[in-house]
Protein backbone atom coordinates (compact mmCIF):
# COMPACT_ATOMS: atom_id res chain seq x y z
CA UNK A 1 0.00 0.00 0.00
CA UNK A 2 1.19 3.52 -0.74
CA UNK A 3 1.93 6.16 1.87
CA UNK A 4 -1.17 8.09 0.81
CA UNK A 5 -3.36 5.02 1.23
CA UNK A 6 -1.87 4.24 4.62
CA UNK A 7 -2.38 7.82 5.75
CA UNK A 8 -6.03 7.79 4.60
CA UNK A 9 -6.78 4.57 6.50
CA UNK A 10 -5.05 5.82 9.65
CA UNK A 11 -6.90 9.16 9.57
CA UNK A 12 -10.19 7.39 9.06
CA UNK A 13 -9.67 5.02 11.99
CA UNK A 14 -8.47 7.79 14.29
CA UNK A 15 -11.43 10.00 13.49
CA UNK A 16 -13.69 7.13 14.52
CA UNK A 17 -11.87 6.65 17.83
CA UNK A 18 -11.46 10.35 18.66
CA UNK A 19 -14.42 11.93 16.83
CA UNK A 20 -13.99 15.37 18.36
CA UNK A 21 -10.37 15.70 17.25
CA UNK A 22 -8.99 16.24 13.76
CA UNK A 23 -6.12 13.83 13.12
CA UNK A 24 -4.94 15.98 10.21
CA UNK A 25 -3.70 18.53 12.75
CA UNK A 26 -1.44 16.01 14.51
CA UNK A 27 2.26 16.38 13.72
CA UNK A 28 3.96 13.38 12.16
CA UNK A 29 6.28 12.78 15.10
CA UNK A 30 3.77 13.48 17.87
CA UNK A 31 2.68 10.66 20.16
CA UNK A 32 -0.86 9.91 19.00
CA UNK A 33 -1.89 8.88 22.49
CA UNK A 34 -0.97 12.30 23.86
CA UNK A 35 -2.18 14.30 20.87
CA UNK A 36 -5.61 12.63 20.69
CA UNK A 37 -5.94 11.63 24.36
CA UNK A 38 -6.12 7.91 23.61
CA UNK A 39 -6.27 5.56 26.57
CA UNK A 40 -5.02 1.97 26.55
CA UNK A 41 -8.31 0.67 25.18
CA UNK A 42 -8.44 3.35 22.45
CA UNK A 43 -4.91 2.48 21.34
CA UNK A 44 -5.75 -1.20 21.31
CA UNK A 45 -8.83 -0.48 19.20
CA UNK A 46 -6.62 1.53 16.83
CA UNK A 47 -4.29 -1.45 16.37
CA UNK A 48 -7.19 -3.88 15.97
CA UNK A 49 -8.79 -1.62 13.34
CA UNK A 50 -5.49 -1.33 11.44
CA UNK A 51 -5.19 -5.10 11.49
CA UNK A 52 -8.75 -5.59 10.26
CA UNK A 53 -8.60 -2.93 7.55
CA UNK A 54 -5.14 -3.62 6.20
CA UNK A 55 -5.17 -7.34 6.83
CA UNK A 56 -1.67 -7.90 8.15
CA UNK A 57 -0.57 -9.32 11.46
CA UNK A 58 0.97 -6.83 13.88
CA UNK A 59 3.14 -8.44 16.59
CA UNK A 60 2.72 -6.80 19.98
CA UNK A 61 6.41 -5.91 20.00
CA UNK A 62 5.74 -3.61 17.03
CA UNK A 63 3.02 -1.56 18.78
CA UNK A 64 5.47 1.20 19.82
CA UNK A 65 6.15 1.86 16.12
CA UNK A 66 2.48 2.72 15.64
CA UNK A 67 2.47 5.48 18.24
CA UNK A 68 3.18 8.27 15.76
CA UNK A 69 1.68 9.02 12.35
CA UNK A 70 5.09 8.86 10.68
CA UNK A 71 5.85 5.55 12.34
CA UNK A 72 2.51 4.00 11.46
CA UNK A 73 2.61 5.18 7.85
CA UNK A 74 6.13 3.81 7.44
CA UNK A 75 5.02 0.53 9.00
CA UNK A 76 2.27 -0.11 6.46
CA UNK A 77 3.63 1.62 3.36
CA UNK A 78 6.06 -1.04 2.35
CA UNK B 1 -50.21 -9.28 36.01
CA UNK B 2 -47.11 -7.31 36.90
CA UNK B 3 -46.08 -3.68 36.68
CA UNK B 4 -43.05 -2.48 34.76
CA UNK B 5 -41.58 0.46 36.66
CA UNK B 6 -38.98 3.12 35.97
CA UNK B 7 -35.78 1.51 37.28
CA UNK B 8 -33.23 3.24 39.52
CA UNK B 9 -30.10 3.33 37.42
CA UNK B 10 -27.71 4.21 40.20
CA UNK B 11 -27.92 5.97 43.52
CA UNK B 12 -28.09 9.41 42.01
CA UNK B 13 -31.03 8.95 39.64
CA UNK B 14 -34.37 10.54 40.50
CA UNK B 15 -36.23 10.34 37.19
CA UNK B 16 -35.80 9.45 33.56
CA UNK B 17 -37.50 10.35 30.29
CA UNK B 18 -39.05 7.57 28.25
CA UNK B 19 -37.78 8.13 24.72
CA UNK B 20 -38.69 4.92 22.94
CA UNK B 21 -40.92 1.89 23.38
CA UNK B 22 -39.60 -1.28 21.72
CA UNK B 23 -42.80 -3.17 22.51
CA UNK B 24 -46.49 -2.75 21.90
CA UNK B 25 -49.60 -4.22 23.55
CA UNK B 26 -49.87 -7.92 22.69
CA UNK B 27 -46.11 -8.48 22.40
CA UNK B 28 -44.67 -11.38 24.33
CA UNK B 29 -41.66 -10.45 26.45
CA UNK B 30 -39.21 -12.52 28.43
CA UNK B 31 -36.67 -11.85 31.14
CA UNK B 32 -33.73 -9.82 29.85
CA UNK B 33 -35.49 -8.32 26.80
CA UNK B 34 -34.75 -4.67 26.15
CA UNK B 35 -38.21 -3.14 25.99
CA UNK B 36 -37.69 0.61 26.31
CA UNK B 37 -35.09 3.33 26.05
CA UNK B 38 -34.84 5.88 28.84
CA UNK B 39 -32.84 9.08 28.67
CA UNK B 40 -30.95 9.72 31.90
CA UNK B 41 -28.09 11.91 33.03
CA UNK B 42 -25.85 9.06 31.93
CA UNK B 43 -27.24 9.07 28.41
CA UNK B 44 -29.76 6.84 26.69
CA UNK B 45 -30.08 3.57 28.59
CA UNK B 46 -31.67 0.42 27.20
CA UNK B 47 -34.07 -0.81 29.87
CA UNK B 48 -34.58 -4.54 30.32
CA UNK B 49 -37.54 -6.34 31.83
CA UNK B 50 -37.25 -9.01 34.50
CA UNK B 51 -40.68 -10.58 34.17
CA UNK B 52 -42.21 -12.50 31.38
CA UNK B 53 -45.65 -12.35 29.90
CA UNK B 54 -47.63 -10.40 27.37
CA UNK B 55 -47.68 -6.64 27.26
CA UNK B 56 -51.18 -5.49 28.16
CA UNK B 57 -50.74 -1.75 28.34
CA UNK B 58 -48.15 0.94 27.75
CA UNK B 59 -49.15 3.39 30.46
CA UNK B 60 -46.74 6.19 29.64
CA UNK B 61 -46.36 7.75 26.21
CA UNK B 62 -43.01 8.55 24.66
CA UNK B 63 -41.57 11.85 25.86
CA UNK B 64 -42.81 11.55 29.43
CA UNK B 65 -40.51 12.20 32.38
CA UNK B 66 -41.17 9.58 35.06
CA UNK B 67 -39.85 9.38 38.62
CA UNK B 68 -37.95 6.28 39.70
CA UNK B 69 -40.53 3.65 40.64
CA UNK B 70 -43.23 5.21 38.45
CA UNK B 71 -45.47 2.89 36.42
CA UNK B 72 -44.44 2.52 32.77
CA UNK B 73 -46.34 -0.51 31.50
CA UNK B 74 -48.45 -3.45 32.61
CA UNK B 75 -47.48 -6.99 31.74
CA UNK B 76 -50.12 -9.74 31.68
CA UNK B 77 -49.95 -13.44 32.48
CA UNK B 78 -47.82 -15.83 30.50
CA UNK B 79 -50.82 -17.28 28.72
CA UNK B 80 -51.91 -13.90 27.54
CA UNK B 81 -54.28 -13.18 24.70
CA UNK B 82 -53.18 -14.01 21.21
CA UNK B 83 -51.79 -10.92 19.56
CA UNK B 84 -54.52 -10.98 16.93
CA UNK B 85 -57.37 -11.37 19.41
CA UNK B 86 -59.02 -8.09 20.23
CA UNK B 87 -57.20 -7.69 23.49
CA UNK B 88 -59.48 -7.00 26.44
CA UNK B 89 -57.30 -4.11 27.39
CA UNK B 90 -58.04 -0.93 29.21
CA UNK B 91 -58.41 2.34 27.31
CA UNK B 92 -55.56 2.39 24.92
CA UNK B 93 -52.98 4.87 26.01
CA UNK B 94 -51.53 4.94 22.55
CA UNK B 95 -54.58 6.76 21.21
CA UNK B 96 -54.05 9.62 23.59
CA UNK B 97 -52.38 12.63 22.03
CA UNK B 98 -48.69 12.32 22.63
CA UNK B 99 -46.83 15.18 24.20
CA UNK B 100 -43.99 16.48 22.08
CA UNK B 101 -40.97 14.25 22.38
CA UNK B 102 -38.17 15.70 24.43
CA UNK B 103 -35.56 17.47 22.33
CA UNK B 104 -32.95 14.91 23.30
CA UNK B 105 -35.10 12.02 22.18
CA UNK B 106 -33.41 10.02 19.46
CA UNK B 107 -35.39 9.41 16.32
CA UNK B 108 -38.07 6.79 16.84
CA UNK B 109 -38.54 3.66 14.88
CA UNK B 110 -38.34 3.84 11.13
CA UNK B 111 -41.77 4.53 9.74
CA UNK B 112 -43.42 1.25 8.96
CA UNK B 113 -40.09 -0.55 8.96
CA UNK B 114 -38.00 -2.54 11.36
CA UNK B 115 -37.61 -1.05 14.79
CA UNK B 116 -34.08 0.04 15.58
CA UNK B 117 -32.72 1.02 18.99
CA UNK B 118 -30.99 4.42 19.16
CA UNK B 119 -27.66 2.86 20.01
CA UNK B 120 -27.96 0.49 17.07
CA UNK B 121 -28.86 3.39 14.81
CA UNK B 122 -25.74 5.31 15.85
CA UNK B 123 -23.46 2.30 15.53
CA UNK B 124 -24.88 1.51 12.11
CA UNK B 125 -24.28 5.10 10.99
CA UNK B 126 -20.68 4.84 12.14
CA UNK B 127 -20.22 1.69 10.12
CA UNK B 128 -22.08 2.98 7.08
CA UNK B 129 -24.75 0.28 7.40
CA UNK B 130 -28.48 0.66 6.86
CA UNK B 131 -29.99 -0.58 10.14
CA UNK B 132 -33.43 -1.07 8.60
CA UNK B 133 -31.93 -3.65 6.25
CA UNK B 134 -30.59 -5.80 9.08
CA UNK B 135 -32.24 -8.79 10.70
CA UNK B 136 -33.30 -7.85 14.23
CA UNK B 137 -33.11 -10.30 17.11
CA UNK B 138 -34.36 -7.97 19.87
CA UNK B 139 -37.93 -7.78 21.09
CA UNK B 140 -40.36 -8.26 18.20
CA UNK B 141 -37.46 -8.19 15.80
CA UNK B 142 -36.03 -4.83 16.84
CA UNK B 143 -32.52 -4.25 15.53
CA UNK B 144 -30.05 -3.98 18.43
CA UNK B 145 -26.38 -3.07 18.66
CA UNK B 146 -25.59 -6.78 18.74
CA UNK B 147 -27.30 -7.17 15.36
CA UNK B 148 -25.31 -4.31 13.88
CA UNK B 149 -22.08 -5.79 15.23
CA UNK B 150 -23.03 -9.17 13.82
CA UNK B 151 -23.56 -7.56 10.42
CA UNK B 152 -20.20 -5.84 10.68
CA UNK B 153 -18.47 -9.12 11.48
CA UNK B 154 -20.30 -10.87 8.68
CA UNK B 155 -19.10 -8.31 6.14
CA UNK B 156 -15.98 -9.37 4.27
CA UNK B 157 -12.94 -8.02 6.18
CA UNK B 158 -11.53 -7.06 2.97
CA UNK B 159 -10.09 -4.79 0.56
CA UNK B 160 -9.27 -1.68 2.51
CA UNK B 161 -12.41 0.40 2.19
CA UNK B 162 -10.61 3.67 1.73
CA UNK B 163 -13.69 5.71 1.30
CA UNK B 164 -16.02 5.53 4.33
CA UNK B 165 -16.52 9.25 4.21
CA UNK B 166 -14.98 11.15 7.07
CA UNK B 167 -17.66 13.76 6.84
CA UNK B 168 -20.37 11.19 7.39
CA UNK B 169 -18.60 9.39 10.20
CA UNK B 170 -18.15 12.54 12.23
CA UNK B 171 -21.52 14.12 12.90
CA UNK B 172 -23.12 10.73 13.40
CA UNK B 173 -20.77 9.99 16.30
CA UNK B 174 -22.71 10.95 19.38
CA UNK B 175 -21.38 10.44 22.82
CA UNK B 176 -24.86 9.47 23.94
CA UNK B 177 -24.84 11.77 26.95
CA UNK B 178 -24.93 15.43 27.82
CA UNK B 179 -21.65 16.32 29.60
CA UNK B 180 -23.36 18.93 31.79
CA UNK B 181 -26.00 16.44 32.97
CA UNK B 182 -23.35 13.77 33.47
CA UNK B 183 -21.38 16.21 35.63
CA UNK B 184 -24.48 16.79 37.79
CA UNK B 185 -24.95 13.04 38.24
CA UNK B 186 -21.33 12.59 39.29
CA UNK B 187 -21.54 15.57 41.64
CA UNK B 188 -24.67 14.19 43.30
CA UNK B 189 -23.24 10.69 43.80
CA UNK B 190 -19.79 11.81 44.93
CA UNK B 191 -21.19 14.55 47.18
CA UNK B 192 -23.41 11.99 48.88
CA UNK B 193 -20.47 9.60 49.23
CA UNK B 194 -18.27 12.21 50.87
CA UNK B 195 -21.07 13.28 53.22
CA UNK B 196 -22.30 9.86 54.25
CA UNK B 197 -19.51 7.33 53.91
CA UNK B 198 -16.62 7.33 56.40
CA UNK B 199 -13.90 6.18 54.03
CA UNK B 200 -10.65 4.54 55.00
CA UNK B 201 -7.82 4.20 52.51
CA UNK B 202 -5.04 1.67 51.97
CA UNK B 203 -2.51 1.18 49.22
CA UNK B 204 0.02 -1.45 48.32
CA UNK B 205 2.73 -1.79 45.66
CA UNK B 206 2.67 -4.97 43.60
CA UNK B 207 5.35 -6.41 41.32
CA UNK B 208 3.73 -7.17 37.96
CA UNK B 209 6.73 -8.89 36.40
CA UNK B 210 5.20 -12.40 36.50
CA UNK B 211 1.82 -11.15 35.24
CA UNK B 212 3.25 -9.11 32.37
CA UNK B 213 5.69 -11.84 31.33
CA UNK B 214 2.80 -14.30 31.20
CA UNK B 215 0.68 -11.77 29.29
CA UNK B 216 3.40 -11.16 26.71
CA UNK B 217 3.70 -14.88 26.01
CA UNK B 218 -0.07 -15.28 25.87
CA UNK B 219 -0.51 -12.36 23.47
CA UNK B 220 2.31 -13.53 21.20
CA UNK B 221 0.22 -16.60 20.37
CA UNK B 222 -3.01 -14.64 19.74
CA UNK B 223 -4.24 -12.77 16.68
CA UNK B 224 -4.46 -9.00 17.20
CA UNK B 225 -8.17 -8.82 18.13
CA UNK B 226 -7.83 -11.50 20.82
CA UNK B 227 -4.94 -9.99 22.73
CA UNK B 228 -5.43 -8.91 26.32
CA UNK B 229 -4.65 -5.67 28.11
CA UNK B 230 -2.99 -5.80 31.55
CA UNK B 231 -6.19 -4.29 32.97
CA UNK B 232 -7.97 -7.61 32.42
CA UNK B 233 -5.56 -9.38 34.76
CA UNK B 234 -5.97 -6.65 37.36
CA UNK B 235 -9.77 -6.87 37.22
CA UNK B 236 -9.83 -10.66 37.37
CA UNK B 237 -7.41 -10.73 40.32
CA UNK B 238 -9.63 -8.19 42.10
CA UNK B 239 -12.73 -10.31 41.54
CA UNK B 240 -11.03 -13.47 42.80
CA UNK B 241 -9.71 -11.60 45.84
CA UNK B 242 -13.27 -10.46 46.61
CA UNK B 243 -14.29 -14.12 46.76
CA UNK B 244 -11.87 -14.46 49.66
CA UNK B 245 -12.90 -11.17 51.28
CA UNK B 246 -16.64 -10.92 50.59
CA UNK B 247 -17.09 -8.21 53.23
CA UNK B 248 -16.03 -5.67 50.59
CA UNK B 249 -18.44 -6.88 47.88
CA UNK B 250 -21.96 -5.59 48.41
CA UNK B 251 -23.93 -2.55 49.46
CA UNK B 252 -24.61 -0.65 52.66
CA UNK B 253 -28.19 0.55 52.97
CA UNK B 254 -29.16 2.48 56.09
CA UNK B 255 -26.09 1.24 57.89
CA UNK B 256 -26.71 -2.44 57.15
CA UNK B 257 -24.33 -4.37 54.90
CA UNK B 258 -25.92 -6.58 52.26
CA UNK B 259 -23.50 -8.97 50.54
CA UNK B 260 -23.57 -8.92 46.74
CA UNK B 261 -25.50 -11.68 45.00
CA UNK B 262 -22.31 -12.36 43.02
CA UNK B 263 -19.14 -10.48 42.18
CA UNK B 264 -20.30 -7.82 39.72
CA UNK B 265 -17.65 -5.09 39.63
CA UNK B 266 -18.54 -1.77 38.07
CA UNK B 267 -15.73 -1.06 35.61
CA UNK B 268 -14.93 2.66 35.58
CA UNK B 269 -14.97 3.99 32.01
CA UNK B 270 -13.88 7.51 31.25
CA UNK B 271 -15.93 9.14 28.50
CA UNK B 272 -14.44 11.39 25.89
CA UNK B 273 -15.62 14.91 26.48
CA UNK B 274 -15.70 14.40 30.25
CA UNK B 275 -17.64 12.05 32.44
CA UNK B 276 -17.45 8.65 33.93
CA UNK B 277 -19.68 5.59 34.15
CA UNK B 278 -19.01 2.31 35.93
CA UNK B 279 -21.38 -0.35 34.56
CA UNK B 280 -21.26 -3.86 36.01
CA UNK B 281 -19.59 -6.90 34.51
CA UNK B 282 -21.60 -9.70 36.04
CA UNK B 283 -19.83 -12.64 37.68
CA UNK B 284 -16.39 -11.37 36.72
CA UNK B 285 -14.77 -13.97 38.99
CA UNK B 286 -16.17 -16.75 36.79
CA UNK B 287 -15.17 -15.29 33.41
CA UNK B 288 -12.17 -16.59 31.47
CA UNK B 289 -9.69 -13.82 30.62
CA UNK B 290 -10.58 -13.60 26.89
CA UNK B 291 -14.27 -13.38 27.79
CA UNK B 292 -13.55 -10.68 30.33
CA UNK B 293 -11.53 -8.74 27.74
CA UNK B 294 -14.43 -9.00 25.30
CA UNK B 295 -16.84 -7.85 27.99
CA UNK B 296 -14.72 -4.78 28.75
CA UNK B 297 -14.37 -3.84 25.09
CA UNK B 298 -18.09 -4.22 24.53
CA UNK B 299 -18.88 -2.17 27.61
CA UNK B 300 -16.51 0.66 26.67
CA UNK B 301 -17.97 0.82 23.18
CA UNK B 302 -21.54 0.91 24.46
CA UNK B 303 -20.74 3.38 27.23
CA UNK B 304 -19.42 5.76 24.60
CA UNK B 305 -22.22 5.25 22.10
CA UNK B 306 -25.14 5.33 24.55
CA UNK B 307 -26.08 1.65 24.57
CA UNK B 308 -25.70 0.67 28.22
CA UNK B 309 -28.41 -1.50 29.76
CA UNK B 310 -30.36 -0.85 32.91
CA UNK B 311 -29.12 -4.01 34.62
CA UNK B 312 -25.51 -2.94 34.12
CA UNK B 313 -26.05 0.38 35.86
CA UNK B 314 -28.21 -0.92 38.67
CA UNK B 315 -26.20 -3.92 39.79
CA UNK B 316 -22.52 -3.19 40.59
CA UNK B 317 -21.41 -4.66 43.93
CA UNK B 318 -18.02 -2.87 43.99
CA UNK B 319 -16.10 -0.56 41.66
CA UNK B 320 -12.73 -1.20 40.00
CA UNK B 321 -10.83 1.56 38.25
CA UNK B 322 -7.60 1.22 36.30
CA UNK B 323 -5.89 4.39 35.12
CA UNK B 324 -4.13 2.71 32.20
CA UNK B 325 -0.71 3.29 30.73
CA UNK B 326 -0.89 7.08 30.58
CA UNK B 327 -2.50 7.57 33.98
CA UNK B 328 -1.07 8.77 37.28
CA UNK B 329 0.83 6.45 39.57
CA UNK B 330 -1.84 6.13 42.25
CA UNK B 331 -5.55 6.73 42.57
CA UNK B 332 -7.42 7.22 45.84
CA UNK B 333 -11.00 6.37 45.01
CA UNK B 334 -14.35 7.69 46.19
CA UNK B 335 -16.90 4.98 46.89
CA UNK B 336 -19.98 4.95 44.65
CA UNK B 337 -22.94 4.64 47.03
CA UNK B 338 -24.43 2.33 48.15
CA UNK B 339 -21.35 0.22 47.43
CA UNK B 340 -18.79 -0.24 50.20
CA UNK B 341 -15.47 -0.29 48.34
CA UNK B 342 -13.56 0.88 45.29
CA UNK B 343 -10.32 -0.74 44.13
CA UNK B 344 -7.93 1.42 42.11
CA UNK B 345 -4.89 0.60 39.98
CA UNK B 346 -2.43 3.32 39.00
CA UNK B 347 -0.36 3.23 35.84
CA UNK B 348 2.27 0.52 35.58
CA UNK B 349 5.79 1.93 35.80
CA UNK B 350 9.25 0.38 35.91
CA UNK B 351 10.99 1.09 39.22
CA UNK B 352 13.72 -0.39 41.41
CA UNK B 353 12.46 -3.36 43.43
CA UNK B 354 14.29 -5.74 45.71
CA UNK B 355 14.14 -9.37 44.63
CA UNK B 356 16.08 -11.96 46.66
CA UNK B 357 18.25 -9.29 48.23
CA UNK B 358 19.14 -7.59 44.94
CA UNK B 359 17.77 -4.46 43.33
CA UNK B 360 16.11 -5.09 39.98
CA UNK B 361 14.07 -3.00 37.55
CA UNK B 362 10.52 -4.28 37.79
CA UNK B 363 7.12 -3.14 36.45
CA UNK B 364 5.18 -2.05 39.52
CA UNK B 365 1.60 -1.00 40.11
CA UNK B 366 0.10 0.69 43.15
CA UNK B 367 -3.20 -0.91 44.16
CA UNK B 368 -5.43 1.19 46.37
CA UNK B 369 -8.59 0.53 48.29
CA UNK B 370 -11.12 3.00 49.62
CA UNK B 371 -13.67 1.24 51.83
CA UNK B 372 -16.61 2.07 54.08
CA UNK B 373 -15.62 2.10 57.75
CA UNK B 374 -19.23 1.45 58.79
CA UNK B 375 -18.84 -2.03 57.32
CA UNK B 376 -15.18 -3.06 57.65
CA UNK B 377 -11.88 -2.03 59.20
CA UNK B 378 -8.46 -1.64 57.67
CA UNK B 379 -7.50 -5.18 58.57
CA UNK B 380 -10.10 -6.58 56.16
CA UNK B 381 -8.98 -4.09 53.51
CA UNK B 382 -5.38 -5.20 53.88
CA UNK B 383 -6.42 -8.83 53.41
CA UNK B 384 -7.99 -7.88 50.10
CA UNK B 385 -4.89 -6.06 48.84
CA UNK B 386 -2.61 -8.89 49.85
CA UNK B 387 -4.90 -11.40 48.11
CA UNK B 388 -4.72 -9.30 44.92
CA UNK B 389 -0.92 -9.28 45.16
CA UNK B 390 -0.76 -13.04 45.66
CA UNK B 391 -3.14 -13.76 42.78
CA UNK B 392 -1.13 -11.57 40.41
CA UNK B 393 2.01 -13.63 41.13
CA UNK B 394 0.34 -16.68 39.54
CA UNK B 395 -1.22 -15.23 36.39
CA UNK B 396 -1.75 -18.60 34.72
CA UNK B 397 -4.37 -19.36 37.37
CA UNK B 398 -6.39 -16.22 36.73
Amino acid sequence: MTEAEARAVIYDILSGIAPEADPVTVAGDEDLREALDLDSMDFMNFVVALHERIGIDIPEADYPRLRTLDGAIAYFAR
Amino acid sequence: MSDFLMPALGADMEAGTLVEWLIKPGDRVKRGDVIAVVETQKGAIEVEIFDEGVVSELVVPVGTRVAVGGLLARIGERAGPQPEAPAPVAPRQATAPQPPASPTAPAMQAAGGARVTPAARRRAAELGLDPAALAGTGVEGAVSVADVEAARRAAPPAAVPLAPPLALAKPSRRTGFDPAEMRKAIAAAMGRSKREIPHYYLSHTVDLHPALAWLEAFNAAQPVPRRLLPAVLLLKASALALREVPQLNGTCVEGVFQPGSGIHPGWAISLRGGGLVAPAIRDTDALALPDLMAAIRDLVQRARSGGLRSSELASPTVTVTSLGERGAETVTGIIYPPQVAIIGFGSISTRPWVVDGRVEARPLVTVSLAADHRVTDGHIGALLLSAIERLLQEPAKL
